[in-house]
């Protein structure tokens, strides 16, 4: 009784005060460590966004078990040696129970010893491999791994009897590991990778590539990157008359892309998709359905942008832990044991079941094949 | 087939280099004028991208009366540049007018990226995009476009630094400022007018490239640099040998991409620019410095 006209009190307080008050025992502490501003800034701002709708949201609520939170964000623009120092701050100074981020693989393998040393639950919010596997105890990720997206086209391209493969790769940390797991598995599939080449993330134009690729005249060809390369690319691709299937990877599954390629250049383009580009073409019956739409349109009536997929990183960070706090406890280790023992969890990227050995928790169900038709994404069967 | 792909290869080179070789010669108008390097030049090529998106989406204009309004608007902003950042400056030597541009182009960058965001747009092809066959490659309507655009400026800019009184006058501060003042021509005009072409060229090459390649805040940073390296090779001449130099630039990174590897693209272009500034700092086609003074 008496606790609960404390938690009133705090509540009343808390409206009547229109600053921000933050009570020492009062509120759960998340920190977030983001890319908001530079080159991977299309990663980071989505994921700042959501995490801020997504508190803010809990707290109109009432928080987490009557437990108001708080979330301290800095921008690391990228840079690993900032995330670090960062992270350090989030520990040291704000106190945090929890970080999630940061958004890109380089930033996240820096800031690990520092979370590791300092037993700190890390959700990172980005893609590579090489942050959870091997599995680490304080460390967890949300994006699928790159290799599931390899595997994910590699899969349906066995189903159509392809076997020759260019690729084309963007030479940024995404396109590297893309570049490295698609040779990986293709080697291990059967599949005969016939050009490899790359281009800068600023190039404007890669017509030289694709001639020569179109002089090799593979069965498929594989583009791995994020805008605006592969807008150009499919450009390219209409201009030199190459009818080969194209490929795209995850990284650009938004109407972004066929917004700046154009629906007439990108038509047949095919890719594997995270959930939230698709969900108007799913089955009632589908579990996830219904919360990627409520997020979207969240998303859409606070920002006035569509949510993309790499905002929907950080909300199935920010759910992993709300759930945790909510079955186990709010101290770092009981977030990090409730994390870890989270099972069917179903959320943006796809439904998470984690284990001692896994801290991923997706499977190849995070993506859905789909192929452009008509300026719009279409289901593959 | 063979030949098929080398003549793709030229022809993609020759297009990206004439939107070099238009960066480029913004790059020595200025640098003609008032001795110079106007790092910020890379960024009037955005901005002219940029506003053409601006004035089409949000003020709802017709593509032909875009273009016209968003190199107005980027005019202005050089001449602004100019006004505001080059003219004040009480010791005007090229150390700090080169740190000032360096300033001011991160300043437009900045700006333009809180006004209208990180995210990349794209504008509509001037005449369709249905791809043109000329021998065994494929080019763009757009390609035309740009071609065509660049070659007009050329020959417009010869004109008027030959056959017209300020561009005469303008040749004269870039021979020498001192004299130039001496016989009565006011250099401080002369340096603004360098400011309003060069961001005007600058835009124009911003808007007609974007249709392929799509613009956003931070594309100035590269064009700006590839057209560094057109200018350095023509040896910041104003005229013929810059342009070549950007075509120059072009065809040698699109063989590059296609006949030796991708991977080493923009590598090509910052090695001839080092090996240019080595052995001939004049530039491809210049003669040598001592002949000049």
């Amino acid at each position: 009784m008496m606790k609960r006209l404390v938690v009133a009190c705090c509540l009343m307080s808390i409206s009547l005060l229109t600053a921000p008050v933050s009570f020492a025992a009062g509120t759960i502490k998340i920190g977030g460590l983001f890319a908001v501003t530079g080159p991977a800034s299309f990663l980071g701002e989505p994921e700042k966004k959501t995490l801020e709708l997504l508190v803010k949201e809990t707290n109109d609520k009432g928080g987490i078990n009557g437990v108001k939170l708080e979330a301290v964000i800095y921008d690391t623009t990228g840079d690993a040696t900032k995330a670090v120092q960062l992270a350090t701050r989030l520990i040291k100074d704000d106190k945090v129970s929890v970080i999630i981020g940061p958004s890109t693989t380089g930033e996240s393998m820096a800031v690990i010893p520092v979370v590791e040393k300092e037993k700190i639950p890390l959700v990172s919010c980005a893609a590579g491999i090489k942050i959870t596997d091997p599995a680490k105890h304080w460390v967890f990720k949300t994006p699928a791994n790159d290799h599931v997206a390899a595997e994910k086209i590699l899969n349906y391209m066995t189903s159509k009897k392809q076997k020759t493969i260019a690729l084309l790769t963007v030479t940024d940390g995404f396109g590297a590991s893309g570049r490295e797991q698609l040779k990986a598995i293709a080697s291990q599939k059967g599949f005969t990778i016939v050009a490899d080449e790359v281009y800068g993330p600023k190039d404007t134009d890669m017509t030289a590539q694709l001639t020569k690729i179109r002089g090799i005249k593979p069965d498929a060809i594989i583009c791995w990157g994020t805008n605006p390369g592969p807008a150009v690319i499919t450009k390219n691709i209409k201009q030199l008359g190459i009818k080969t299937p194209l490929y795209m990877s995850h990284g650009v599954a938004s109407k972004k892309y066929i917004e700046l390629a154009g629906a007439e250049a990108a038509e047949g383009v095919m890719l594997p998709a995270g959930k939230l580009s698709v969900y108007d073409s799913f089955p009632k019956s589908d579990p996830q359905g219904r919360l990627l739409k409520e997020y979207d349109q969240a998303y859409k009536k606070a920002y006035g942008t569509e949510a993309s997929t790499f905002g929907g990183y950080a909300y199935d960070a920010f759910l992993l832990i709300s759930d945790a706090i909510k079955k186990v406890g709010s101290s770092p280790e009981q977030i990090r044991s409730g994390i870890e023992q989270t099972t069917k969890l179903v959320s943006i990227s796809g439904i998470f079941s984690m284990s001692p050995k896994d801290h991923n928790g997706l499977d190849l169900s995070a993506f859905e094949m789909v192929k452009v038709t008509k300026g719009d994404w279409a289901l593959l069967k | 087939m063979q030949f098929d792909q080398l003549l793709q290869y030229v022809l993609s080179g020759l297009s990206t280099g004439a939107i070099y070789a238009l960066i480029g010669i913004g790059f020595s108008i200025i640098y003609n004028a008032t001795g110079i390097i106007n790092f910020a030049q890379g960024e009037f090529v955005m901005l002219g991208g940029m506003l053409t998106l601006l004035f089409l989406d949000s003020c709802k204009l017709p593509l032909w009366a875009a273009i016209p309004c968003a190199i107005a608007v980027s005019t202005a902003s050089g001449m602004l540049f100019e006004r505001l950042a080059i003219r004040p400056l009480r010791q005007p030597t090229p150390i700090n007018l080169v740190i000032i541009t360096i300033g001011g182009s991160i300043l437009i960058r900045g700006l333009s990226m809180l006004l209208w965001g990180k995210d990349t747009h794209a504008i509509p092809p001037f005449s369709g995009e249905e791809p043109i066959a000329v021998g065994g490659a494929t080019i763009l309507p757009q390609h035309i476009w740009i071609l065509g655009i660049t070659l007009l400026i050329i020959a417009a800019n010869k004109f008027y630094f030959y056959h017209t009184i300020s561009g005469k006058a303008m040749r004269a501060c870039a021979y020498n400022r001192r004299a130039a003042g001496l016989v009565g021509i006011d250099v401080r005009r002369m340096v603004l007018f360098s400011f309003i072409i060069s961001s005007a060229m600058g835009s124009v090459a911003g808007i007609i490239v974007a249709p392929l390649t799509m613009t956003a805040y931070d594309v100035g940073v590269m064009l700006g640099l590839k057209g560094f390296c057109a200018a350095i090779i023509g040896g910041m001449s104003s005229g013929g040998a810059t342009v070549v130099g950007g075509l120059i630039l072009g065809i040698l990174e699109s063989l590059g991409a296609g006949l030796i590897s991708s991977g080493y693209k923009d590598a090509i272009a910052f090695i001839i620019l080092l090996l240019i500034l080595f052995i001939r700092p004049q530039g491809l086609f210049g003669k040598a410095q001592s002949e000049r003074v």
